[in-house]
């Protein structure tokens, strides 16, 4: 039997799933255990890294429910392909990092904490390959599930308000406004498959349209778009390995993805353009960018910080994607790439601060960079990424949105964009500045970083470099979903 | 379902109507002569099992033929009562057998663990009793007999809530609530029927509704249709009828409680579409105004106000009783929906509701035999305790809340869908609430089983336990049938489906 792309989309959710069935039985042996993790997590980059070749096929897997009309299914497009390696990839540095960290900081109940790390990620390339709205939200809420007791890890009364809220918001937006909205897109359009150009496009008016966009864009919580984005910072209470793949990576791509998909696949360009709700929406993500960012300006603790920084740059995603402009797009999607390998270079750093030095405010660090250089490099280099500078990856996306800003003449939009990267400069770039050049602190570090701690930041900071000049492969790779002409 | 519907004799099976009613009955005086429980609970197995299989016969032969009427002694309606049996009741009939066999499997080791080894013999004998009536009501075709039956399953009930009180005392106080209020709504009930007779001059439903149409701006046809809508409606706990409900079921035995949470209140339900669809004609002016301000409106708040009450409940069984009227609002809902799509969702809540709850109360009544819990607290950490139960317990919760992969789902879907083709996006917004609400309430409960720390004995090790296997059993039935139908809705459908449309259609006859 060879390996079909059908075949392959089964595995990517049986793979991890497989990994956590392992990291279960092996707990009584940590070494095997984290051999399982990470043996899960190479093969399933491999097998994601065939998908992407096979993407053109756009293979598909549709299960019908009986004659209700509905069905589960997965389908291969490039914009999940797209996802699916980011999420992949990123899960081998991460459970690198994760075993470093863990071990580190000597947490309890590690093979719970790897057991649902692999459910996570089952259940974020579910979301990946999804083919219509009712398997997407199956996945999505059983990512929100299976990220809860990696939330409230920790078990104490704050990590367990922490992990409540997370789950409260999302649940609660999911259910309350995303599930009504695929339900009405099924009564209108008869499915909720993904559908290109825009299933709902030519079914449903301008006012309609409308009413649903938002529902979308509220109900898809993980996208953190304000005001339901008090779940992010409240998940911090998460040991750090969570908050850099899920609450950077899986679950919050999750979310921008799954907004990206529904504009593109649901809507449809022509459909958002008409709908007045869209520019509402773009403006909001616009207020989201600048509030989040000055937020995060005036929060000492470096995750809390982080996070509102989160926040701010996920909502980049859903202006590109309410601006609708071919380019906006493709900026929306390459932002979820970029700003995946920028953030969560800088959540490692933050935790191998912490497992060093026990500190978690930001005024403490000063001087700290001189004890542990290449953490703080490669923090500089995540912070260079995010604010947009160039030779890093984290450039391409924000130049893309405001070239798709300008080519539908929305500029106060730019103006928006340019304001958030002042203040990215502003809240990232002292941490790593200080960091440097104030004078080293009189106690010793508690512990040397260990070196499965300090070396996947330092990748990843590599990767986001790289990821500056494969811009060329990723571009053609996406152009076709968006109908950009190169 | 054949193959095990042939293994009764054609002799048997065309008497079946009389049968299924009749040997219950008669094998309930030889249950209360069993010395011991034991043996009662054989004869009760022997003759459920023996009832489901009539009843799988029944609704085989409805699926072929349509309609059975059956003269009971020979005597022809109108004059004599008829059991008429079609595709409407047949999905009752499927209920209550299913439930009823399941339940009595796991009846033996909660009822040792609960009554007294004295009475078991005579609690079986009055399940029996309750079996019979329930079964009664769901087949008869005649509207004096249908009173009859209601109250043999009634009384019958009443006893066995009572008999709780081996274990908890309030469970008299229960008991003597629902017997005044059960016994109003019986009054109510016979009342509307003795209007209708005096107007008609009939007691055959079938026979009632041909004359009826003629009578449409009679005053007591209509105080008739009134009485018999607050009667039913007791019975059936439709908001804001429910008030004996909760305590009833909170302090039943378990066993009780599974049965009934899944047959009675649902049996009620089956007869207001029974009189509202075929006995009454939606077009008649105070049946059409009905469906809309009674059963939606009153079905939509008691879907919220019950729900809300659930998530403050601190007992397990009671949070459960009061989403179990929260429930019933979604089936009045259907119901006042009015169209067959509508009442095909109510039917569908109908058996799905059986499945879902039946499941919950079960494992709730597998925690209390090992463990005696009653309050949600008492829940913390049993995912480690009794981890068989606790994910049974778990999927039929799901299945409350409606998440996809479970049947609640398709419960919600065909509401929602119902709803709006009838144009009323407001009873599906409400839809959404009260689902919210409802995982909310869920939640309390998965959340102690799951995350809480689990209670430790002396020695600071986690408790364990296992529960019987003839409990365990039917639980992990129902808890599979409620994933297994979600993958596999045709079936369910297309019964619902026929349900509708046999009650639809009796009211253009």
């Amino acid at each position: 039997m060879s390996w079909t792309p059908e075949i392959a989309m089964i595995a990517a959710l049986l793979i991890p799933l497989a990994g956590g069935v392992f990291v279960g039985l092996l707990g009584k042996y940590p070494n095997l255990r984290e051999g399982a993790t990470l043996t899960a997590a190479v093969l399933l980059a491999l097998n994601v890294a065939y998908l992407v070749s096979v993407t053109g096929a756009r293979p598909e897997l549709i299960y019908e429910i009986g004659s209700t009309g509905l069905s589960f299914g997965l389908k291969l497009e490039p914009l999940g392909a797209l996802f699916a390696a980011v999420a992949s990839g990123l899960w081998i540095v991460n459970s690198l990092y994760s075993i470093g960290y863990m071990r580190g900081n000597k947490e309890k109940h590690q093979t719970r904490f790897f057991v649902f790390f692999t459910i996570a990620i089952a259940c974020a390339m579910g979301v990946a390959l999804a083919s219509n709205l009712l398997t997407m939200f199956l996945f999505y809420e059983a990512l929100t599930l299976s990220t809860y007791p990696l939330v409230a890890h920790k078990g104490d009364d704050k990590a367990r308000r922490g992990a409540a809220i997370y789950l409260a918001i999302l649940l609660g937006t999911s259910i309350g406004l995303l599930l009504p909205a695929i339900i009405a897109t099924q009564f209108i359009a008869g499915s909720t498959d993904f559908t290109v150009g825009g299933l709902l496009n030519g079914e449903a008016s301008p006012l309609v349209a409308s009413v649903l966009l938002v529902l979308f864009a509220f109900g898809i919580g993980k996208a953190a778009l304000m005001p339901v984005h008090p779940w992010l910072p409240n998940a911090m209470v998460a040991p750090t390995p969570v908050s850099a793949l899920l609450h950077a990576v899986a679950v919050v791509k999750a979310g921008v993805f799954a907004i990206l998909k529904v504009s593109t696949y649901i809507f449809g360009p022509e459909l958002i353009e008409s709908a007045p709700a869209s520019d509402w929406l773009a403006w909001i993500a616009a207020i989201s960018i600048v509030l989040a960012s000055i937020i995060a300006m005036s929060s000492n603790n470096l995750k809390r910080r982080l996070a509102f920084s989160t926040v701010s740059q996920l909502s980049y995603v859903t202006l590109g994607a309410m601006i609708a402009a071919p380019l906006a797009l493709l900026g929306a999607a390459l932002q979820i790439v970029m700003h995946a390998w920028g953030k969560i270079t800088l959540f490692m750093c933050a935790g191998a601060i912490y497992t060093a030095s026990k500190k978690t405010e930001i005024s403490d660090m000063r001087g700290l960079g001189r004890l542990m250089p290449w953490t703080f490099g490669a923090f500089a280099v995540g912070a260079f990424a995010i604010i947009g500078l160039p030779p890093f990856g984290g450039m391409w996306p924000k130049l893309y949105l405001m070239m798709g800003a300008a080519s539908t003449g929305q500029l106060a939009l730019i103006g928006a964009l340019i304001l958030s990267s002042i203040l990215n400069v502003a809240y990232l770039l002292p941490i790593p500045g200080r960091g440097f050049f104030d004078p080293a602190p009189k106690e010793a570090l508690k512990q040397r970083g260990p070196l499965l701690v300090v070396l996947p930041p330092v990748m990843t900071a590599a990767g986001v470099t790289v990821l500056f000049f494969l811009i060329g492969p990723l571009t053609e790779f996406l152009a076709p979903v968006f109908g950009v002409e190169l | 379902m054949e193959f095990l519907a042939s293994l009764i004799p054609p002799s048997l099976s065309a008497h079946a109507p009389a049968v299924i009613v009749v040997t219950p009955l008669l094998m309930a005086a030889v249950a209360a002569l069993m010395p011991n429980g034991r043996l009662g609970w054989a004869v009760t197995l022997i003759s459920t099992v023996f009832a489901a299989l009539l009843a799988l016969s029944l609704i085989v032969e409805v699926q072929s033929a349509g309609v059975i009427s059956y003269a009971m002694g020979g005597w022809a309606p109108p004059a004599g009562i008829e059991f008429r049996i079609d595709a409407l009741n047949a999905v009752l009939l499927l209920v209550i057998a299913a439930l009823g066999l399941l339940s009595v499997i796991y009846a033996l080791p909660s009822v040792a663990d609960e009554i007294a080894e004295d009475r078991q013999a005579l609690f079986y004998s009055a399940f029996l009793v309750c079996f019979a009536g329930l079964v009664g009501v769901a087949i008869t075709g005649d509207a004096f007999n249908m009173f009859v039956f209601l109250e043999i399953s009634s009384i019958s009930t009443y006893v066995l809530v009572g008999m709780g009180a081996n274990h908890d005392r309030r469970a008299l106080t229960a008991a003597y609530n629902y017997l005044v209020l059960g016994t109003i709504g019986a009054t109510f009930f016979v009342i509307g029927v003795g209007f209708l007779y005096m107007a008609t001059g009939t007691l055959n439903m079938a026979d009632m509704a041909s004359r009826l149409p003629d009578l449409s701006d009679s005053r007591v046809v209509q105080a008739a249709f009134a009485f018999i809508i607050v009667g039913l409606g007791l019975k059936a706990a439709m908001f804001p009828l429910h008030l004996w409900l909760p305590n009833a079921y909170a302090y039943a035995p378990n066993f009780v409680t599974s049965f009934l949470a899944s047959t009675a209140t649902k049996v009620a339900f089956y007869t207001l579409v029974r009189f509202l669809f075929d006995v009454f004609w939606p077009e008649a002016p105070f049946v059409a105004v009905s469906f809309l301000w009674v059963f939606a409106i009153l079905g939509i708040v008691g879907m919220i106000v019950a729900s809300v009450q659930a998530v403050f409940q601190d007992d397990a069984r009671r949070l459960l009783a009061f989403s179990s009227v929260a429930q019933v609002g979604y089936m009045m809902l259907g119901l006042g929906i009015g169209t067959a799509a509508g009442v095909s969702a109510g039917m569908l809540h109908l058996v799905n509701h059986a499945m879902m709850k039946g499941a919950l109360f079960m494992a709730l009544g597998a925690f209390a035999i090992r463990f005696g819990i009653r309050r949600i607290s008492d829940l913390n950490g049993f995912a480690q305790s009794m981890p068989f139960t606790s994910i049974a317990f778990t999927i039929a919760g799901l299945s409350l809340v409606g998440v996809p992969m479970t049947v609640g789902f398709w419960s919600k879907w065909y509401l929602g869908v119902a709803a709006l083709e009838n144009g009323w996006w407001w009873a599906v917004a409400a839809l959404i609430l009260s689902s919210l609400i409802a995982l909310a309430y869920v939640a309390r409960m998965l959340a102690a089983i799951w995350v809480a720390e689990p209670h430790h004995d002396k020695a600071g090790a986690i408790a364990h336990a296992r529960a019987p296997w003839l409990m365990l059993g039917p639980l992990w039935v129902l808890a599979i049938a409620n994933i297994w139908f979600f993958f596999q809705p045709d079936f369910l459908v297309s019964l619902t489906n026929a349900a509708a449309q046999a009650a639809l259609s009796g009211a253009t006859r």
